[in-house]
């Protein structure tokens, strides 16, 4: 295998630095790349064509929005396949009492206050990530990680278990679905309303906005979708890995 | 001078080829899976090192429209979009136009969230294999796993 | 309505998915009709899709309703409008057949594996539909995540097999991406059409980015659809995997891979580029032979069942590699009815399989004694997908494997057709082998054999869910021979859509 790996090893990576020669030096502006037509719409049109200010966001959700719903999708399977790989054929899970209270008592007090005190700013500043992205660097993935990661403070400062009493799988699972949903029925009901698939300046047509102001909305409401599954699936990912889908113990 | 230009201008790209280098060895030629997986994040790493490499403007700020640019509706249309390559020669409508040159290339970000994404899900896949199969073997070693199924075999 | 069948097609096993998650939970009677029944409008759809495609050419969807190149397209033509369908029904035929084998192989994760089903298929179809280059290894990902996990669902040997997958997979997908990157480095757009016309205007055969990005995409596609050196992941990994994982596995990954493939280099790249600049179509052909032997004189030596049938895929993928870059007519419209007639065959082969394995318990092909009595017409499906993988008339074995032969004489290889007429009678000598035991060995009285606990003396027919099916594929496989004519002409119309194919030059 070493041997093997080795000559892919020099194999690629003389193949790469052979096409680096011919590369446009790093930082030119008007690289092909970076002065492509593709590019320079964005740039210059994205503002006028979505009224987001945050050109990332305007073609990760507008834009480029098919490439982002399955994106999401990966991000709900991958939760699906860890359930599905670690959970044993013949499941003896026992229900844990509410660990709540006992756990409260039995973890760290420092930890365990400092905790308290985080979590909801955490979650906080969450909700504004995922609010602001049209404005700041931000947006349902950011948000959602950065939410996700307040669920999984709480588990590692006191136990998995007081994690899942407030959230527990099946309904993280539910809730990562439903983000989804969110996303493709933003999607659905643009075709309902008579236009292309995530075509959202036809919301239009139903909410009192422009057809721009309506794609800008658009954008929001999925921004939310995504917030969504990513909050549950890195929680689930969390939960499963750190217990060996046995949902219970943990770190 | 023209050296460290020309390293400069290439640094990056050397980099990623190292890193991504070092990634694919240890997915290919380690034992152990844990480190096999260690080489494939590296792996995923490097390529978005790459993506974002390809979209940086030198003088150029963050893809996010400046506030008085967004809401200033006399300059919006002070830059009629052309096509390809005319762009930058025609900018000359006042200072506060807006230019494409000002801002980095937003696409190779936006294809790199993506990216990430599949590397992260990928990894929560493949660490999730890796516990099913400690689990089954007791071992995360692939000979040591090896070893067992033809033990159970024969 | 009309304007919206690419994206109903998508859409209907997508929505069923998701719905199957949320549902299944509640109650797991839901995921059987929700599944079977989205794939039923799915196919209905591509079906009608492919009449609009065959009347009036090209159907192009815009997602979003942003134009070319600013946002991501659906883009269908004969090829992958055929493509659809037989997506469509293998996916609704092994769906049908797994009513039974999922309550068996994966008990309490119902729910679980129909979602993952679902969004597989849903990855497939938008791989084969997509127009842009960079969407294509999103859905890579969705159908490879979703696989590595169907694969895994079973324990021990299968998760070792789904580890080596992962890896190989993600070598192969980030060579693809890595290629695109190259692409857009230089071309600065992602949709495959406007990457070839940009390519044509500003003279970029000669640049070595532009090289180097298709040899990392071929090499990163070869990884994915197992192509010989290359196909270390594919065999524990169909072998191991639960059947009715393995029944939609099998066919269609490494299919959509070779069309995958197709439209790199026929609508990215262009022929004039693959076969005119570089012209490497002769070194190409040559691994291509080399991996049509490999995995024949490989499934000589197995003596599992399904293991066997796994390599031969790996030998079918060379048929395909090799017809696509004899880099004649004839050839290419020979291995496109091969992904199609392959397709078939494999479901056909590995749904005998399943229902012989879920039946008697039995992997060994020596153990398969006196099945002719006890199962004939799972015998009969199986003896036909035989015939036709040994190419036997009426069935499309035979007539794949005649535009492929005619194509490698044209083109004047050979060796090509050596290995296609040897790998045809290894084939015939590996069925026969099985068919022999099947038919001819009696049962022995095993009183020195322990008598396994599934109760050989009492094996049967499958049940009608997977009986059903298996006898469904098996009539397909002649259909699909006897109305080759029809076919042909729509694949030709797909070919003659790549534009002036720089062959021959």
């Amino acid at each position: 295998m070493r041997a093997l790996g080795t000559i892919a090893v020099i194999l690629t990576g003389a193949l790469l630095l052979y096409a680096s020669g011919d590369f446009p030096a790093w930082g030119e502006p008007y690289s092909p790349a970076n002065d492509s037509r593709v590019s320079r719409h964005y740039i210059l049109k994205s503002f006028e064509e979505t009224s987001v200010p945050n050109m990332v966001t305007a073609v990760l959700a507008d834009y480029r929005s098919y490439d982002t719903l399955f994106e999401t999708v990966v991000i709900f399977t991958a939760g699906i396949a860890i359930i599905s790989i670690l959970r044993g054929p013949v499941d003896k899970r026992v229900r844990l009492r509410r660990a709540s209270e006992k756990s409260l008592r039995q973890s760290n007090l420092i930890l365990a206050q400092t905790c308290r005190l985080l979590v909801p700013v955490i979650q906080m500043f969450a909700l504004y990530v995922i609010a602001h992205g049209h404005h700041s660097p931000g947006g349902g993935f950011q948000g959602g990680v950065i939410f996700g990661a307040s669920l999984i403070l709480v588990a590692l400062s006191f136990q998995l278990q007081t994690a899942l009493d407030r959230i527990s799988e099946k309904r993280a699972m539910i809730l990562a679905g439903i983000g989804v949903l969110i996303y493709s029925g933003i999607g659905l009901t643009c075709v309902l309303l008579g236009s292309n698939f995530l075509d959202y300046s036809v919301l239009s047509k139903v909410l009192p906005l422009s057809a721009i102001e309506a794609r800008s909305y658009g954008i929001l409401g999925v921004e939310t979708g995504v917030a969504f599954t990513v909050t549950a699936i890195m929680f689930a990912i969390y939960a499963n890995l750190s217990s060996h889908g046995r949902m219970k113990g943990g770190l | 001078m023209i050296l460290v230009d020309f390293i400069v201008s290439r640094f990056n790209y050397w980099i990623y080829i190292i890193l991504m280098m070092m990634g694919l060895f240890a997915m290919i030629a380690k034992k152990n899976l844990i480190k096999k997986l260690i080489g494939m994040s590296i792996f995923q790493t490097a390529i978005i090192l790459f993506f974002v490499s390809i979209g940086v403007k030198e003088g150029s700020t963050i893809p996010i429209l400046a506030h008085e640019a967004a809401h200033d509706p006399a300059h919006q249309q002070a830059a009629p979009l052309t096509e390809k390559g005319e762009g930058h020669i025609q900018n000359g409508k006042g200072r506060d136009a807006l230019r494409a040159e000002d801002y980095a290339n937003p696409l190779p970000h936006v294809l790199m969230l993506t990216a990430i994404v599949v590397g992260v899900a990928t990894l929560g896949v493949g660490l999730a294999v890796v516990q099913k199969l400690h689990q089954e073997f007791g071992s995360i070693e692939e000979p040591e796993i090896l070893a067992k199924i033809d033990s159970d075999d024969g | 309505m009309v304007d919206q069948y690419p994206a109903i097609v998508l859409l209907a096993p997508f929505f069923a998915a998701i719905a199957v998650s949320l549902l299944g939970n509640w109650k797991s009677g839901f995921c059987l009709p929700l599944t079977v029944l989205s794939l039923v409008i799915s196919l209905m759809s591509s079906i009608a899709l492919l009449g609009q495609v065959a009347e009036s050419g090209e159907v192009v969807y815009l997602l979003g309703g942003w134009p070319r190149p600013y946002g991501i397209e659906f883009r269908v033509d004969p090829l992958n409008g055929l493509l659809l369908v037989v997506i469509c029904t293998i996916a609704l035929l092994s769906s049908i057949y797994s009513i039974r084998a999922a309550a068996v192989e994966t008990p309490d994760k119902c729910p679980q594996f129909y979602t993952l089903y679902l969004l597989l298929v849903t990855g497939l179809l938008g791989m084969s539909m997509t127009g842009d280059a960079f969407n294509l290894y999103v859905l890579v990902e969705v159908a490879s995540l979703t696989s590595y996990a169907l694969i895994a669902m079973r324990s021990k040997r299968a998760v070792l097999a789904s580890f080596n997958y992962i890896i190989m997979g993600t070598i192969g997908a980030s060579f693809y991406l890595l290629g695109v990157g190259y692409l857009y480095m230089k071309t600065g757009s992602l949709n495959m059409v406007d990457i070839r016309e940009v390519l044509l205007e500003s003279g970029l055969y000669t640049s070595e980015t532009i090289l180097v990005a298709f040899m990392m995409i071929m090499v990163g596609v070869w990884i994915k659809m197992a192509f010989f050196p290359l196909h270390g992941w594919l065999p524990n990994a169909y072998s191991y995997a639960p059947s009715t994982a393995s029944c939609v596995l099998a066919p269609l990954v490494t299919k959509v891979t070779v069309y995958v493939m197709i439209r790199m280099m026929f609508t990215v790249f262009g022929p004039e580029y693959v076969f005119v600049y570089l012209g490497w179509s002769d070194v190409v052909v040559w691994m291509a032979i080399v991996a049509i032997l490999a995995g024949s004189i490989l499934a000589l030596a197995q003596t599992d069942l399904k293991k066997m049938l796994s390599y031969l895929i790996v030998a079918e993928v060379g048929y395909m590699v090799g017809g696509v870059w004899l880099a004649n007519e004839t050839a290419l419209v020979g291995a496109i009815y091969h992904v199609i007639s392959d397709a078939f065959m494999t479901l056909c082969l590995f749904l005998a399989a399943g229902a012989i394995i879920t039946k008697t318990g039995k992997y060994c092909i020596k153990d398969m004694e006196g099945l002719f009595r006890k199962m004939p017409w799972t015998m009969v499906g199986f003896v036909i997908a035989a015939l036709s993988m040994i190419g036997i008339p009426p069935t499309c074995g035979f007539f794949s494997k005649w535009y492929l032969i005619n194509g490698g004489i044209e083109a004047g290889n050979w060796g090509y057709v050596a290995a296609l007429l040897i790998s045809s009678l290894i084939n015939a000598i590996l069925f026969f082998r099985v068919i022999e035991v099947a038919y001819f060995k009696k049962e022995s009285t095993d009183s020195d054999k322990e008598e396994t606990v599934s109760g050989s003396s009492g094996v049967g027919e499958p049940p009608l869910t997977m009986l059903g099916p298996l006898l469904v594929t098996a009539v397909c496989l002649l259909l699909i021979g006897i109305f080759n004519q029809e076919i042909v002409i729509l694949i030709r119309q797909a070919v003659s859509s790549f534009g002036p194919l720089g062959f021959i030059g």
